[in-house]
């Protein structure tokens, strides 16, 4: 473990050097930004509204007491959209779907030499592949978060509407309750951290693959499944630091 | 020119190549011929510092690589041109994008001077109508050709090649190893290929370098070659029926 600890600080600081050039460094985040976010906003947007109604439906299952006032749903559903699902749960997927792209990309382009004509050219080639794709993340992500909040919230009230569980005027009523905007900016601190977490870590795991097509595989999976474990673990570490 | 230095490597505690001297001249294709698993694509990723050097120095025109500092390393790779095995062309980049890569990296022209010098190198490699197309779209060969269209773009001093034969029939082999002849005359490179491929040895080597379990056990020229008293390079020279007929033919003479 600590031998990937200390290669992953020596790639970081590979990959935080100036660019070569500026003009295909912001080309590169642009493309980025489309491959990396906009592609992935479809399965956020269905994860979200999907996510919202659930938890808004098994929220008024669970809270069915004449004593406790109805609009508890919304605020529970909202609470629960904004501290945890919305940017945990959305950047667990995207670190299945966008950590398994970066290090099946990147390994593909180490196991067929294209990294090394990179090097060879005397271009840093942890720079020019991995920082725009860093970037991207840290910028799109965030956004991507914002946008399955309010997906997640519109979910639950169509949910609790259609179902009868909560009438439209109690579920708005219950989201505006006791809102405390501090959550957003909580959400959007960890959606930041987990944008880098899976884009370097995912990066890392491509930069170093050896071999052929069954270890860019394997790559694509430690990039998963690391990066989870991760989030994971900053995930605890922010909600102790931030909401304490 | 460049000069090696008693270059030695292992990866987890296996030698693979053991003291390896030798001079490659410039304006003059180099082979390094050995079989497969010899060490040879070792030594050329050592000598282009793809592989860290453990032991022993590669001496570019008297400036020596392993004191260069990292800025040193990049400008002198500016003057390198690789092609590898596997062409190792960007797939998500069309054959210009590609050829245009280094310009687009190091260079500050213009855009159309840049797209005038990847067209100018697509043409020197005999390749036209092809820029908009991307790699997965093209012969093993033409993708072979690109590599050293991008190779060459920046006018580098130093060409490597490894197998650039792999995978080609013997007639656009014939055709690679005459290109990079020429390019090699054309721009005064020292030029290092790597190949196990017997015409190309007695095609375009001006100079050989023979490796065997990553020791250099002769060198020389193509006109030495068959006069050599070497166990492990008859093996490999008369490995092919055709050789061996030759030299029958020969002696029968």
């Amino acid at each position: 473990m600590f031998y990937h600890l200390g290669r992953y600080v020596l790639f970081l600081i590979r990959v935080i050097g100036r660019p070569q050039k500026h003009r295909v460094f912001f080309t590169q985040i642009v493309r980025e930004i489309d491959k990396l976010g906009i592609n992935s906003l479809g399965i956020v947007v269905i994860i979200s509204a999907f996510m919202g109604a659930v938890v808004t439906l098994q929220t008024a299952y669970n809270i069915d007491m004449p004593f406790i006032p109805r609009y508890t749903i919304g605020l529970a559903a909202r609470d629960s959209i904004l501290l945890e699902f919305s940017s945990t749960i959305v950047c667990l997927i995207l670190a299945g779907k966008v950590g398994s792209n970066i290090a099946s990309e990147i390994g593909t382009m180490r196991v067929t030499e294209q990294i090394d004509a990179i090097d060879i050219m005397g271009i840093n080639s942890a720079g020019y592949l991995v920082l725009p794709k860093v970037v991207a993340m840290v910028f799109i992500t965030p956004i991507l978060v914002l946008i399955s909040m309010g997906i997640g919230i519109a979910g639950g009230y169509m949910s609790g509407s259609l179902s009868g569980e909560v009438s439209p005027a109690e579920y708005i009523y219950g989201i505006q309750y006791a809102f405390r905007p501090f959550y957003i900016v909580y959400s959007l601190i960890k959606a930041v951290v987990f944008a880098f977490i899976i884009s370097s870590v995912s990066a890392y795991w491509g930069y170093y693959t050896s071999g052929g097509a069954l270890e860019v595989g394997r790559a694509s999976t430690r990039a998963v499944v690391t990066s989870s474990i991760i989030i994971l673990l900053f995930n605890l570490l922010l909600t102790q630091l931030l909401l304490a | 020119m460049i000069e090696v230095i008693n270059l030695s490597k292992s990866f987890d505690g296996k030698k693979i190549l053991k003291d390896v001297s030798t001079v490659f001249n410039k304006g003059q294709t180099n082979l390094i011929i050995g079989k497969s698993g010899s060490g040879k694509t070792v030594l050329l990723k050592s000598i282009v510092g793809l592989h860290t050097i453990e032991k022993g120095d590669v001496v570019y025109n008297g400036n020596s690589f392993v004191s260069m500092g990292s800025n040193e390393v990049r400008l002198l790779r500016q003057d390198m041109g690789m092609l590898f095995q596997g062409s190792a062309l960007f797939d998500s980049s069309t054959v210009e994008e590609n050829v245009r890569f280094p310009l687009d990296m190091l260079t500050n022209s213009s855009m159309e001077e840049r797209r005038d010098r990847a067209n100018f190198c697509l043409d020197r490699v005999n390749l036209t109508n092809v820029n908009h197309l991307y790699p997965s779209e093209i012969s093993g060969g033409m993708q072979k050709r690109v590599a050293i269209a991008r190779a060459i773009a920046l006018n580098p001093k130093y060409l490597f090649c490894d197998e650039p034969n792999s995978g080609l029939d013997p007639k656009t082999s014939i055709v690679i190893d005459e290109l990079i002849r020429e390019l090699t005359q054309e721009y005064n490179m020292t030029t290092i290929i790597n190949t196990h491929d017997m015409n190309s040895v007695m095609g375009i080597g001006d100079k050989i370098v023979f490796i065997n379990g990553g020791v250099k056990q002769w060198e020389g020229s193509k006109e030495d070659i068959f006069n050599v008293e070497n166990e492990a390079l008859e093996d490999f020279i008369f490995a092919s029926e055709l050789f061996r007929e030759v030299r029958a033919f020969n002696r029968k003479k």
